[in-house]
């Protein structure tokens, strides 16, 4: 497969791939890595919001008196 | 058959389609959607509730970002179920073949149609990107997954 660089195109077979995932109640996150020589030559993330931005709504009641 | 009071379900999903004027509002140019756009900021940068609207400061910088990030891709009006009110972009938010160095943790979805006032932020771990490809896909829309709700 090839798999863009910071040193251009190249062939997965010469890069040492790195992968990680981190899951949790805000997140479910992939990210993978590829490695030339030990120097980061890419790096790509996928994240997946799972906590929703929630506004609750509530109306107010007319005094008495 | 009682009377029950409540915040009416269809004012909810009104308020998101801009339905309702409750102080002063705009002169739309239009009844369409408006487009929504999301920029990406620094994990250093200070965005929350009190975001009023798009800024270049903080937001993230470098090879193939644009400034002001992606368009939102709104196929999906919003709708209500049970109570509760919602909408869900209906692609996920795609950066491609960027690299920016500098770790960034927060989305911000704004209206650039209405003056790039903001609408959400939402943070998730730290990340940097390395001549690669960031996404953030959408939980399922509806009424409990939805990206935003007005229960």
């Amino acid at each position: 497969m090839i798999v863009t660089t910071t040193k251009g195109d190249m062939d997965d077979s010469l890069l040492e791939k790195r992968e990680g995932l981190v899951d949790n109640d805000n997140e479910n996150t992939t990210w993978v890595e590829y490695w030339l020589d030990r120097e980061l030559v890419h790096r790509s993330a996928h994240v997946r919001l799972k906590k929703p931005i929630v506004s609750t709504s509530e109306i107010g009641s007319f005094p008495y008196g | 058959m009682a009377n029950a009071q409540a915040m009416c379900t269809s004012f909810k999903t009104e308020i998101l389609n801009g339905i309702h004027a409750l102080g002063t509002s705009v002169v739309r140019a239009g009844t369409g959607a408006d487009s929504l756009k999301a920029a990406l900021y620094l994990a250093s940068a200070s965005l929350g509730a009190g975001t009023t609207a798009y800024s270049a400061t903080g937001e993230v910088t470098g090879t193939n970002y644009t400034a002001g990030g992606v368009a939102v891709t709104n196929a999906t009006a919003p709708t209500s179920s049970g109570t509760t009110a919602y909408w869900t972009p209906s692609a996920s938010f795609t950066y491609t073949t960027v690299t920016l160095a500098t770790s960034f943790d927060c989305v911000l979805v704004y209206n650039s149609t209405q003056s790039n006032k903001a609408i959400s932020v939402h943070t998730f771990g730290a990340q940097t990107i390395t001549a690669g490809t960031f996404s953030l896909s959408m939980p399922t829309n509806d009424s409990t997954n939805a990206l935003i709700r007005i229960a």
